[in-house]
């Protein structure tokens, strides 16, 4: 969708951000345990760290994948049928 | 091209929504007093009068002839009451509303004081958040405490003034309103994320809440409003001199605000290893969430004054 008139800003609607957000929880939801994340350092059996209060940042990015993961896994599938739809439908 | 100004003036007398007995630390339940105090005709609440009434059991007067009307309207108004409550429930589920009536409960001697703040910084001394019990004071006792009503106010103010500028251009259309409105809402929402994922990955344990992030996102938009406004006045040389102004009154007022909250005093549990990388790392958001603001005051205003 064209903006009407040339704007030097980038015009979000609250849809486009909904597809970014859709796009990147995607994103997020197919990094494969096993074959990848172990791979590189950033398994789930490697985020044991020292048991201090300070977890760091790398054992916090690899939590929130895995939780992402683990919620998201559901209902991405109900929400990416549902933008495939309306895709196929209004283009 | 005093519309707005007047539009944003007449907006704050409508805080005074309270008598000043303050039994409750929120809110007096003022839907009976006011009406009985100050009479119907009172211009601030004229458009709350008829409706204030109508709380929960409101007895429906039987003065139809006919009963089957009666009972049809007895029907009505309990079928309402069961949809109020239920959306009262599902509501309550997502957000706290007495979280969000904390905000909300805002007075015109602290809209005033604040604003003054956020256009000048510099002179505030005391830039604590008081405490009560363990429960922070409201805005109305602490000038000090973010609020949601300036922001929203704002935001409004700011869409408004933003359709005048666009008018002024002969740039104008309905849907351009809508899309600035919304491009705003996203940059407050993208930004609020952010500083939320990075305090998140940081285990910064601040006692900010989302409503917080979100109340200190918004009082960028009062720097807005006065930018565009001097961007109208004076041209494009006065948008440029108001912009590094508000900026600056901006980044000091995020800096020192959130200093407070995010950089804690060195407790019992900072001596070790890592203190000094978390510290930094604190430093880094505050200063970059300060860093943050003039940028997206640039990018959503510059193309309104040209």
């Amino acid at each position: 969708r064209m903006l009407p008139s040339r704007e030097e800003n980038m015009a979000f609607t609250l849809y486009s951000l909904i597809q970014a957000a859709i796009l990147c929880v995607n994103a997020v939801a197919v990094l494969h345990e096993e074959r990848f994340l172990s791979k590189i350092g950033w398994g789930v059996d490697q985020s044991v760290g020292g048991f201090g209060d300070e977890p760091g940042v790398k054992v916090q990015l690899m939590n929130l994948v895995r939780s992402v993961r683990t919620v998201m896994r559901v209902p991405l599938i109900a929400v990416n049928a549902v933008c495939i739809v309306l895709l196929l439908l209004f283009g | 091209m005093d519309l707005p100004h007047q539009g944003y003036r007449a907006n704050k007398p409508r805080a005074r929504a309270a008598p000043p007995t303050a039994d409750s630390i929120l809110f007096d339940d003022t839907s009976s007093a006011a009406l009985n105090n100050q009479g119907y005709y009172t211009p601030a609440y004229n458009m709350a009068g008829p409706s204030n009434d109508m709380q929960g059991g409101a007895v429906p007067n039987n003065v139809f002839a006919d009963p089957m009307a009666n009972a049809a309207m007895m029907y009505g108004s309990s079928i309402a009451n069961q949809g109020k409550d239920m959306v009262n429930k599902e509501i309550s589920r997502f957000m706290s509303v007495n979280k969000l009536k904390y905000f909300f409960a805002v007075d015109t001697r602290y809209v005033l004081k604040k604003l003054m703040i956020l256009m000048f910084p510099y002179t505030h001394q005391d830039w604590e958040v008081r405490y009560h019990r363990d429960a922070p004071l409201t805005p109305r006792q602490d000038v000090n405490a973010p609020d949601l009503y300036i922001p929203t106010m704002a935001f409004i103010t700011y869409i408004l003034l933003a359709g005048m500028a666009l008018g002024i251009q002969k740039r104008f259309s309905p849907e351009v309103l809508g899309l600035c409105a919304s491009t705003a809402l996203v940059w407050v929402i993208i930004e609020v994320l952010l500083m939320l994922l990075s305090l998140y990955l940081l285990t910064v344990h601040s006692d900010l809440s989302t409503f917080d992030l979100i109340a200190y996102s918004g009082y960028k938009y009062v720097g807005m409003i006065f930018t565009v406004l001097c961007g109208l006045l004076f041209g494009s040389d006065g948008y440029y001199v108001a912009l590094a102004w508000s900026s600056c009154a901006l980044m000091f007022f995020i800096v020192r605000s959130l200093k407070m909250k995010i950089l804690p005093s060195l407790s019992s549990d900072s001596i070790g290893t890592g203190p000094s990388a978390k510290h930094q790392f604190r430093l880094y958001i505050t200063v970059a969430t300060a860093l943050f603001q003039p940028i997206v005051i640039y990018w959503l205003t510059s193309h309104l004054v040209r």
